[in-house]
């Protein structure tokens, strides 16, 4: 009895250095890390089969949140229950924390600075591409057709004129989503609800939302 | 104050579904209506965020708890935001992977991905040309249209790593600026 929960400390902490170590390389953010949590955890600590991985992106996609924090989650909830997962988030957490603390204090300091701010203003332009990069890769794998691309035209307009909270586009695309196919399935059209995996693109083709 | 943090952080994270930029959207509304900062300001927080490791939304929070309310404004606003995500995956990890396959599942993802994506597209609208004053044609806005165009390729094209680029931009702003 004693040894086991030897085992289960010994686990969380193992947990623990895994993602901390990890956190600071989420760099780009989400799917960018799920290589390297597969290096670590598939790998190095053979925690999870390689199979599993696929669960785990789903679960991590599928939830609200960033990716890698709910990997950092999912695993460490595999591993050590409640406490694991909490571990895992906690370690993967804490040093992106500081890290923005820090550029936080040294941005207070330094904004009236000139070329601070035209560093970032060009920091600035930057997040605008990377945010059309987001755009497009979700973009491609999930306007999959005309309701789709409406559905997600009338939401940009929706936001841009009117004061509308997202919370409601968010209740209100599965509802969409569910009516849609089932109005297609009545009239006897064939709809497909995913991606399908394309061969060609070997490059990781996960809804890639991330950062 | 700190109560107010915790709780709008935690409203962001239970349904933040796409990870990082459609929550941009989301935390703008939401700081929007409580007149907390200028549209400027809070897309220097944003671009900021982008600068540090880890998720931009969760970066986020904790720049705008920390400057709300010193560090344990930050710690508090992290902790909203991550804690639904910590919930749900527990309970999807538990329950969701029977029902992955379920038509009405897969149906309502069939819904919820276009709205990801354009909740996506209007943060990249609104980023792109919101806190913009002044003329529209100046050296400013053409130097940002060039650095952003300039980015896109790197990352389209040629694959370089985000941070590189947002590395590269910030040297890049230095010259032009």
């Amino acid at each position: 009895m004693k040894a086991r929960q030897q085992d289960y400390m010994k686990m969380i902490a193992q947990l623990f250095m895994v993602f901390f170590k990890l956190g600071p390389s989420t760099f780009g953010g989400g799917y960018a890390m799920i290589a390297a949590i597969e290096r670590e955890i598939v790998d190095k600590k053979a925690w999870l089969k390689p199979e599993e991985t696929g669960d785990m992106i789903s679960v991590a996609g599928s939830a609200p949140g960033g990716v890698a924090v709910n990997s950092a989650a999912y695993v460490g909830y595999k591993m050590a229950g409640i406490a694991g997962a909490v571990t895992a988030v906690l370690a993967i957490t804490l040093p992106t924390f500081s890290i923005v603390i820090i550029l936080s204090i040294l941005g207070l300091m330094y904004q009236d600075v000139p070329k601070v701010a035209a560093a970032l203003k060009g920091v600035h332009a930057a997040v605008v591409a990377l945010i059309i990069v987001a755009a497009f890769k979700i973009g491609r794998a999930s306007l999959l057709d005309k309701s789709t691309l409406l559905l997600a035209g009338s939401c940009v307009l929706l936001l841009l004129l009117t004061p509308l909270h997202p919370l409601y586009l968010i209740l209100g695309g599965p509802i969409a989503g569910i009516v849609i196919i089932a109005v297609k399935q009545a009239l006897g059209r064939a709809v497909r609800t995913e991606k399908e995996a394309d061969p060609q693109n070997t490059e990781s083709d996960y809804l890639e939302y991330y950062i | 104050m700190l109560w107010e943090l915790f709780l709008l952080f935690l409203k962001v994270g239970s349904i933040s579904f796409g990870g990082g930029y459609a929550v941009i959207t989301l935390i703008q509304r939401e700081i929007t209506a409580k007149d907390w900062f200028t549209p400027g300001r809070f897309q220097e927080l944003v671009a900021l965020a982008g600068m540090a490791p880890g998720s931009i939304a969760t970066n986020t929070a904790t720049l705008i708890g920390y400057s709300q309310m010193g560090i344990l404004g930050g710690i508090i606003s992290t902790i909203g935001i991550i804690l639904p995500s910590l919930l749900i995956v527990i309970v999807f990890t538990a329950f969701f992977l029977r029902m992955h396959g379920n038509r009405w599942v897969r149906s309502a993802f069939y819904g919820l991905r276009p709205v990801i994506t354009g909740l996506i597209v209007y943060a990249a609208i609104h980023f792109g040309v919101g806190g913009e004053k002044g003329t529209l044609l100046s050296w400013s806005t053409l130097g940002m249209v060039l650095i952003c165009a300039a980015s896109l390729v790197a990352v389209m094209k040629y694959k370089l790593h985000p941070f590189a680029v947002i590395l590269l931009s910030a040297v890049g702003g230095i010259v032009l600026f």
